[in-house]
């Protein structure tokens, strides 16, 4: 911000303010992801009753007792499908993350090290795939392996590397060009345990920055990919899957299913993305 | 300048080379010989397999069949749907009007309603512009396919003013039934281009020419108009291209939830029927739109910003 406050005091008050109310979002939104993750862990077995038990004679029905959501088009409990769906929208994501964000590195620091046509090179190529949408690769995917989680998860994560390489890159020349790396060289480490021992550990807080980032993103192409019919598959419980099987319900005015699957999915999404922008915020406050 | 052109169009053919050898070459990594992937498992009598290794040059090495694959591309030739027994590109012409419209419709929509919160967010603090920060907070997290679930709810089942699904007759037809659609593919990029025009509406305002402006009596609309927007249109700009891009990728998602029939929903089914020639074809249409209008932004930004090193990419 660049606003001149006229007198010391006030520029005091507003930060420590900002920075209360801002603590309390953090706090707020790593609450909502711990909740997600333990959900997406053991949501099945807490799940009240059957999530691919059919009732037809339920179906649509609303909150009753026992069934506090009520029934999804096929009769069947809609809480327990919603906690047994966490698994696949929460997991997906992480398994893009890990392996967007892991290769991702080993290219950005790989590049950034060797420098040369090497870098050059490997830039060039980055920057060329860097054209390819996610979503349209996963479908690319769909079509040649048939559609599964696990074609859509390979294909994000492909589409993905090239952004963390990319960003990662020029944290890591910035490292490299620190005087402590020289001074590291000139005692005769190799540049392996270099990049291994000191300059990841060095740009961990925006790996982790940007990996948070990336699974918001993620969340949402996957399930958008499920939603699409591309990825997790029908009966098995997934909240884009949810989404696309209340559709049928949405033009008939029961829109409880699509509606609570797509604020699950909004709910952790906000949680990551604002706990990812003050992520980086600080790991760039850190690295000046 | 030109020079920088001149790359950039270099870097649009080998981006397209590249991607388009991704889309070909997919068809010989699945599973099966590449007859059985193109049928999608249909047994098929020995003359269409004919008609299929000579139209594909089956018998060609794999190079020269890529060749063969993009020239016919570029004359407009995708090759032969599976399922339908007709023309992939007369297919894809079918379509083709719908998802121009559907992207166009969301980009006059991005950029009205977009640039119009930031500068709201920019120019009024205090409540107004918080309640810019929490719209565009719920916004950039509301998916595409969420977006269309909650606009048909209200909108179409609820109150009645638009139709949930379907294409519609005629102009203004089509821009009703259109309307639900833009928003939900909008609604999304609007919130990233909301954040960066208020980001960079307070930067430029708050810079030292722009108080001097005020402080000499310049009328705060000219000073505005002048010397804030002028300088605040360069991020905007950059950003506003980048997001009407990635809409080609969600137009998918969009297209598929109100049942329009346009590229990316026809793509999508046939994905799901392994109808591989229609889907070799509308990727390539679809990326080669991604990439052209990428190339437009780049092209953009160097000829708003007199600054911008035309040489190599920005360290």
């Amino acid at each position: 911000m660049s606003t001149v406050a006229p007198t010391a005091g006030r520029i005091v008050r507003f930060s420590s303010r900002g920075l209360h109310r801002k603590n309390w979002v953090v706090a707020i939104c790593i609450t909502v992801l711990v909740l997600a993750v333990v959900v997406a862990l053991i949501g099945s077995a807490i799940a009240p009753y059957d999530p691919n038990f059919v009732s037809l004679s339920n179906a649509y029905v609303g909150p009753t007792g026992g069934h506090l959501l009520g029934f999804d088009p096929a009769g069947r409990d809609l809480l327990s499908r919603l906690l047994a769906g966490a698994r696949t929208t929460i997991l997906g994501p992480v398994a893009v993350v890990v392996i967007s964000v892991g290769v991702g590195t080993g290219v950005a620091v790989a590049t950034a090290w060797l420098g040369g046509w090497f870098d050059a090179g490997v830039s060039a190529v980055v920057d060329v795939l860097f054209a390819f949408p996610g979503i349209l690769l996963a479908v690319l995917a769909a079509a040649v392996f048939g559609p599964s989680l696990k074609s859509a998860v390979i294909a994000l994560s492909v589409a993905y590397t090239p952004y963390v390489a990319r960003i990662l890159r020029g944290a890591a020349l910035r490292e490299r060009a620190q005087q402590y790396v020289a001074a590291l060289e000139v005692q005769g480490l190799t540049g392996f345990g270099i990049c291994l021992r000191h300059l990841v550990p060095n740009v961990f807080p925006l790996i982790v920055a940007q990996a948070t980032i990336l699974f918001g993103y993620a969340m949402v192409d996957l399930a958008a990919i499920s939603f699409l019919g591309l990825g997790v598959q029908t009966p098995q419980p997934d909240w884009g899957v949810m989404v696309s099987e209340g559709q049928t319900g949405v033009l008939q005015g029961y829109p409880a299913e699509s509606l609570a699957a797509g604020l699950a999915i909004m709910v952790v999404v906000i949680a990551v993305n604002l706990l990812g922008e003050r992520l980086v915020d600080n790991a760039q406050r850190s690295s000046h | 300048m030109l020079r920088f052109v001149a790359r950039r169009l270099v870097m649009l053919v080998v981006t397209l080379l590249v991607s388009s050898f991704v889309i070909f070459s997919a068809l010989y990594v699945a599973p099966g010989n590449p007859i059985a992937v193109l049928s999608g498992g249909r047994s098929l009598p020995p003359s269409s397999i004919a008609i299929l290794e000579k139209r594909y040059h089956l018998n060609d090495p794999f190079f020269v069949r890529y060749a063969d694959w993009v020239k016919g591309a570029v004359h407009g030739d995708f090759g032969v749907s599976i399922a339908l027994h007709e023309d992939v590109s007369s297919l894809i012409s079918a379509r083709i009007g719908t998802t121009l419209e559907l992207v166009a419709y969301a980009s006059i929509l991005i950029l009205l309603f977009g640039i119009g919160l930031g500068l709201l967010g920019a120019l009024r603090p205090g409540p107004i512009d918080s309640g810019v920060i929490v719209i565009t907070a719920i916004s950039a997290a509301l998916p595409a396919f969420v977006a269309a679930v909650v606009l048909q709810t209200v909108f179409a089942v609820n109150l009645g003013w638009f139709p949930a699904t379907g294409n519609g007759l005629g102009f203004v037809d089509q821009v009703r039934h259109l309307t639900l659609p833009a928003f939900s593919l909008a609604v999304g990029s609007l919130a990233l281009v909301a954040r960066v025009t208020r980001a960079s509406v307070r930067e430029e305002a708050g810079k030292e020419h722009v108080q001097t402006a005020i402080s000499r009596g310049i009328p705060y609309g000219m000073v505005v108009r002048r010397h804030v927007l002028r300088n605040a249109a360069i991020p905007i700009t950059t950003v506003a291209g980048i997001t009407i891009a990635s809409l080609i990728a969600i137009d998918t998602v969009v297209e598929t939830a109100f049942s329009l029939n346009g590229l990316g929903s026809y793509l999508v089914a046939s994905a799901s029927n392994k109808d591989f020639a229609v889907v070799q074809g509308i990727s390539l249409v679809l990326v080669t739109i991604f990439v052209v209008i990428n190339t437009i932004v780049d092209i953009l930004y160097a000829v708003l910003d007199p600054r911008v090193k035309l040489g190599s990419r920005a360290q």
